[in-house]
């Protein structure tokens, strides 16, 4: 289909409007869209939109009620101050409010909820140990969908290896 | 090191060398961290917050990084020497205008800073000419080490590093890539590019100038996404797949221009260097509207007696605090209208 605007682009935008019951439509190219104004041009600062989204859910969970007004006892914070800022109180915030937080943390990180990263290494070996791990089985979900069996063989034993050494 | 000493030169990333330098600036690496036993900067009252400064200058200030370093009060000094490390990117706007004792660790060829007390407790960034994003990533991590090996950071093994705001949690790693593109948006494609880092999760901004705004076609791309994915996974992705097809992108729109619209090329470039050559009042955003046609028409070989590190040294040279610190006095709207242009002038009409 043809831009209407140009009459020479093939139109990749397409607009219906409906006013008054009456039914227009419009067909345009990126160029034209964009010369009318029609493109979202702006990029919303993650957090600015986080907290825009957070102060829009003015209805706590039903299952919480309470979740909102009971504070951490490490810092004092109430999901309800976090709601406003976007920031926490302490460290502890994370266990405290884990079941408020859950999805809000799914929602920034493409639902990724557990670190794969680098770890300190004055952590734990424990902590290293499980960091590791999931890594382990993050790349190991990769090779398998890229149907990369001898990278994925590799990967189960390197796993198996950790695991016998917890024992 | 003083601030007036680093004001009349170029930042070391902003020197125009480094991989793909034609269409990329410069790589940053940012990590996030916070201290364990301490609750984050939001609760905190003035005198933990005093603690906390003082502990983490102290560590960082030790490191031995190959370079000295020098500390900046950002609570005490004056609002112009704050504008100037934000121009610089030494520091975040929200550190210049937060408030509470904070600071900022500097090392003195400007490739690495430490902002203490900004959202949280620390933030060490290394910056790099060009696109080499793997090196920052290997240089942060390992400073990171070393403070680690001197503080407790708050970490926890589900969520990774703790930060105040959940965005950032996990890796509190932001890789942040500065670009160039002016011909994709000659070519009205930079909807495209917007279009794609959005469905990619990836934030762009402007990299000069207030706000998201981006003015002379500079950009910012840079991760969001800190959780369920390692490091390596992004400064990976980054470099091998992201960047180097927006450089493709970009590129093509270049090669395109030039066998297409040669005439609106030379034409933009041309008009571009006789306003700069011949301006008597220039603001700073014609300057950088200007500067960045002047870039490309350089970069594309069109202009030939222009040097990239010159041009690059005024983008940084006349933003507002530059101009006042370096000429020593406080200038209103008009006056830095005219010294910008008068620097422009001289330092173009050499060639």
């Amino acid at each position: 289909m043809q831009c209407q605007c140009c009459k020479n682009n093939t139109a990749t935008i397409h607009l219906t409007e409906i006013s008054d019951g009456h039914r227009s439509e419009m067909h345009l190219c990126e160029l034209c869209a964009q010369k009318q104004g029609l493109t979202v041009k702006t990029q919303i600062p993650l957090n600015e939109l986080l907290s825009t989204l957070l102060s829009a859910q003015t209805q706590p969970q039903a299952d919480s009620p309470d979740a909102e007004k009971s504070s951490c006892p490490h810092c004092g914070i109430t999901f309800r101050e976090f709601r406003k800022k976007s920031l926490l109180g302490c460290p502890e915030d994370y266990d405290v409010f884990e079941q408020s937080l859950l999805p809000i943390i799914q929602n920034s990180h493409e639902g990724g909820t557990a670190h794969c990263g680098k770890v300190p290494s004055g952590a734990s070996g424990q902590t290293k140990k499980q960091t590791e791990l999931l890594a382990l089985r993050r790349e190991l979900k990769v090779a398998v969908r890229e149907e990369n069996y001898e990278a994925a063989a590799e990967l189960r034993d390197k796993i198996n290896r950790l695991l016998e050494a917890e024992k | 090191m003083k601030l007036n000493e680093i004001s009349s030169r170029t930042s070391e990333w902003f020197g125009g060398s480094g991989p793909l330098a034609d269409v990329v600036i410069s790589s940053r690496v940012r990590l996030a961290r916070n201290l364990a036993g301490f609750q984050f900067l939001s609760r905190c009252s003035t005198s933990q917050k005093t603690q906390i400064l003082e502990k983490l200058k102290a560590a960082v200030m030790a490191l031995d990084l190959g370079d000295e370093v020098f500390y900046v009060g950002i609570d005490k000094a004056a609002v112009l020497d704050r504008d100037l490390l934000v121009e610089r990117h030494l520091i975040s706007r929200h550190h210049a205008h937060a408030k509470g004792p904070r600071g900022v660790v500097i090392a003195n060829r400007e490739f690495f800073t430490a902002m203490i007390n900004e959202e949280d407790h620390l933030r060490i960034q290394v910056f790099k000419a060009g696109m080499r994003l793997q090196e920052c990533w290997e240089q942060i991590s390992k400073i990171d080490d070393m403070i680690e090996q001197k503080v407790d950071y708050a970490f926890n093994p589900r969520y990774g590093y703790l930060t105040a705001c959940p965005t950032n949690v996990g890796t509190g790693i932001r890789v942040s890539v500065m670009l160039h593109l002016p011909a994709l948006r000659m070519a009205g494609q930079i909807e495209k590019f917007f279009n794609a880092a959005k469905s990619m999760n990836l934030a762009v901004r402007g990299l000069f100038g207030e706000g998201t705004e981006a003015i002379g076609d500079f950009y910012q791309l840079s991760n969001q996404v800190t959780l369920g994915v390692s490091e390596d996974e992004i400064v990976g992705e980054f470099t091998n797949s992201i960047i180097p097809k927006i450089v493709e992108y970009e590129n093509l729109a270049r090669d395109q221009l030039l066998v297409k619209q040669p005439d609106l090329l030379d034409d933009k470039t041309s008009r571009a260097i006789g306003l700069l050559r011949n301006a008597h009042l220039i603001s700073s955003q014609e300057a950088l509207f200007l500067l960045s046609h002047l870039r490309m028409g350089v970069n594309m070989k069109r202009i030939s007696n222009v040097s990239i590190p010159v041009i690059n040294e005024l983008f940084m040279l006349t933003q507002p605090a530059h101009l006042q610190l370096n000429s020593g006095k406080k200038l209103e709207p008009t006056g830095r209208d005219r010294l910008r242009a008068e620097i422009i002038r001289s330092r173009l009409n050499k060639y």
